[in-house]
């Protein structure tokens, strides 16, 4: 796109905006646009300059300031926001769309209506066009979670570790939740190892809120903005694994340090690992189509392990 | 070149005003006398390039532009905006709407939908709509979505064919194909294509992350035909995984194999520390995936083909020694 068309847009969407915000800062307007307040001042001078034909001085949209406040009148013709484009009703749809996938996190309801409402408005936008599967796992732990959250309470919960495969139960203080690759996650803080921990949804197998309100220390409020799903540290253990052709989805699945294509269609992968425990079930659940290189003491215990597993089999060896 | 810029803006924002404002068509030479901007066009044919290049820019931002004549005794078109197509209609959203709503926009960590999502709201707010601030401590967040996915939303929009090449998840192989889009499914995480494979003669699901070129429509607009009662995520639940239909017996020893239980069906308790579970799966290799992390926690007791699919790769990793 031109300059010219960049910049139409933002102009027919400010004159509409600032009808129906008089008296706004520049600062708030330059940030609800996202640029910066020297483009909105030289955007309000552009308006200033336009109108009806004629352009007499009753023609021309007025912009006037208060200070550092800003108002504008006089521009009945435009004070209504052009249609949204493909690309804005995909961005809203689309992600309504996917918040249906995460039952609880969001009143499910609310979601639908906004979805008729928007569809509606934005014309040829409807689920012919993008659609979601309606998440089937049990909305019980998100509502948990999401009373929790807005009740400031307590939950206690039984989790699933499946590095170590222990199911545990401890008391957490909610702090937030986030999603990330179709999954949602709450980070709150664990009274028992008294720190901020991310859990998994799919893996609470009970929870409760309690009556209790939850305590969460204020400097673990402020690291639980940075926790996410797991990233690698450089402390973590480096694990090399040759994957087969058939195999290559765990480079996309996990994340990586670096990714080598090997002679006949198979990879080199090397990722970072916390838990040990955790590499061995890797190890285990790849048989026959994965080996673990280095570490060599890791590769020995997945080994082991299959061994173990494999005198199941055959009691008598 | 700002400058020009700027005055090229300033131009199509009276053009927008004056043709939202007039009831009747304008010709090309009242809109040249009307609109400040045209005046210092050196020329009539620099004129007409300016007002061709005008016109295709408004179009091409979704201002819908008619072209009509007032009587039937005119003989050159006139042009005006249609004012009811032209705004956004009324719109009115409960607080719990608007809030999910807001949410919703800022789910993106791709810039580009990011920015989409933002100019969307800031138009829902001028049309009134209040955005309330998101519900503290809820902050879902979208994977950095795939760039085709606008293209291809466009594509199944207006019906057309669209190509792209694509690289195929088993063998790593880069192709290019031509398809009918019906439809975008969001399934799990990510988002798919679901349309009919032109070269395969077939329905076809497509992995959005997989497809490396930006796709391209080609044809005339309104080709595509779906199915009736086409159930996207239906169609892709049934490439992503056939139902699991088959059950297999497992024995978990007590207190491990977390994930299984969950998945069973049913669970007993049997004796000497261990439980029997009743496991779905589709085929042996899919019941070997789900079972081996559980390493000697977890044992399959039948059926026997699904025992050897276990038995059999259990033996390959010990091997490596």
């Amino acid at each position: 796109m031109s300059g010219a068309t960049d910049h139409l847009p933002r102009l027919l969407a400010l004159v509409p905006w600032l009808l129906a915000h008089p008296d706004t800062p520049v600062a708030d307007v330059a940030k609800q646009f996202g640029v910066d307040e020297r483009q909105i001042r030289r955007d309000l001078d552009l308006i200033w300059m336009c109108g009806l034909p004629g352009h007499g001085p009753g023609d021309l949209i007025d912009v006037f300031y208060e200070g550092d406040r800003v108002s504008l009148s006089n521009a009945d013709t435009i004070s209504k926001p052009l249609r949204l484009t493909l690309d804005e009703a995909l961005a809203l749809v689309a992600a309504l769309r996917t918040l249906l996938g995460l039952p609880g996190l969001v009143e499910t309801s609310a979601v639908d209506r906004a979805l008729a409402k928007l569809e509606a408005a934005a014309g040829g936008m409807s689920d012919d066009v993008v659609s979601a599967d309606r998440a089937a796992a049990e909305p019980g732990v998100a509502t948990a979670v999401r009373t929790a959250l807005e009740s400031q309470r307590r939950l206690r919960m039984r989790y699933w570790v499946p590095a170590r495969d222990e199911a545990d139960e401890r008391d957490v203080d909610p702090i937030r939740t986030f999603t990330a690759q179709g999954a949602a996650y709450l980070v709150g803080w664990c009274r028992r190892v008294e720190d901020v921990r991310t859990f998994r949804l799919d893996r609470v197998l009970e929870i409760a809120v309690l009556d209790e309100p939850a305590e969460v220390p204020a400097e673990a409020r402020r690291r639980a903005v940075d926790a996410g799903v797991f990233t690698p540290a450089p402390e973590d253990r480096l694990v090399t694994i040759d994957v087969d052709p058939q195999a290559r989805w765990v480079a996309d699945y996990y994340p990586t340090e670096d990714v080598t294509e090997q002679a006949g269609g198979g990879l080199r992968v090397r990722l970072r690992a916390r838990d040990d425990d955790w590499v061995v079930r890797l190890g285990l659940g790849l048989a026959g189509s994965a080996v673990i290189v280095d570490p060599p003491e890791l590769a020995a215990a997945v080994c082991a392990a299959a061994a173990q597993a494999l005198a199941e089999y055959r009691p008598n060896g | 070149l700002p400058i020009v810029s700027s005055r090229r803006t300033e131009r199509l924002l009276n053009l927008v005003i004056c043709l939202l404002h007039t009831r009747s068509y304008l010709t090309a030479e009242r809109i040249r006398e009307l609109v400040p901007g045209y005046d210092d066009a050196p020329s009539d044919d620099a004129f007409k390039r300016a007002f061709e290049r005008d016109k295709e820019d408004l179009r091409d931002l979704g201002i819908p532009l008619e072209t009509g004549t007032n009587s039937a005794f005119d003989d050159e078109p006139g042009y005006r905006i249609a004012r009811g197509d032209y705004a956004l209609p009324d719109l009115t959203l409960e607080p719990d709407e608007a809030a999910v709503v807001g949410l919703a926009a800022r789910m993106w960590t791709s810039a580009t939908m990011g920015e989409a999502a933002t100019r969307a709201l800031r138009k829902l707010e001028a049309a009134g709509v209040e955005v309330a601030p998101l519900p503290d401590g809820l902050q879902p967040r979208l994977e950095p979505t795939d760039a085709s996915l606008q293209p291809l939303a466009e594509a199944v929009r207006d019906g057309r064919v669209v190509t792209f090449d694509y690289r195929t998840g088993r063998d790593n192989v880069e192709s290019r194909r031509t398809v009918e889009p019906w439809g975008l499914v969001w399934w799990h995480g990510r988002w798919y294509l679901v349309g009919h494979d032109r070269d395969r003669a077939d329905t076809r699901v497509f992995r959005l992350s997989r497809v490396v070129s930006t796709p391209k429509p080609t044809g005339p607009t309104g080709v595509v035909r779906r199915p009736a009662d086409l159930d996207l995520a239906a169609v892709v639940a049934s490439y992503d995984a056939a139902a699991p239909v088959l059950t297999a017996s497992v024995r978990v020893r007590a207190q491990r194999g977390h994930g299984l239980r969950r998945a069973a069906t049913t669970v007993t308790a049997v004796l000497d520390g261990w439980d029997l579970v009743e496991l779905p799966y589709r085929d042996p290799a899919h019941l070997a995936d789900l079972v081996l992390p559980y390493g000697a926690d977890a044992v399959v007791e039948a059926p026997a083909d699904a025992v050897d699919a276990v038995v059999e790769r259990l033996v390959a990793l010990a091997g490596t020694r």
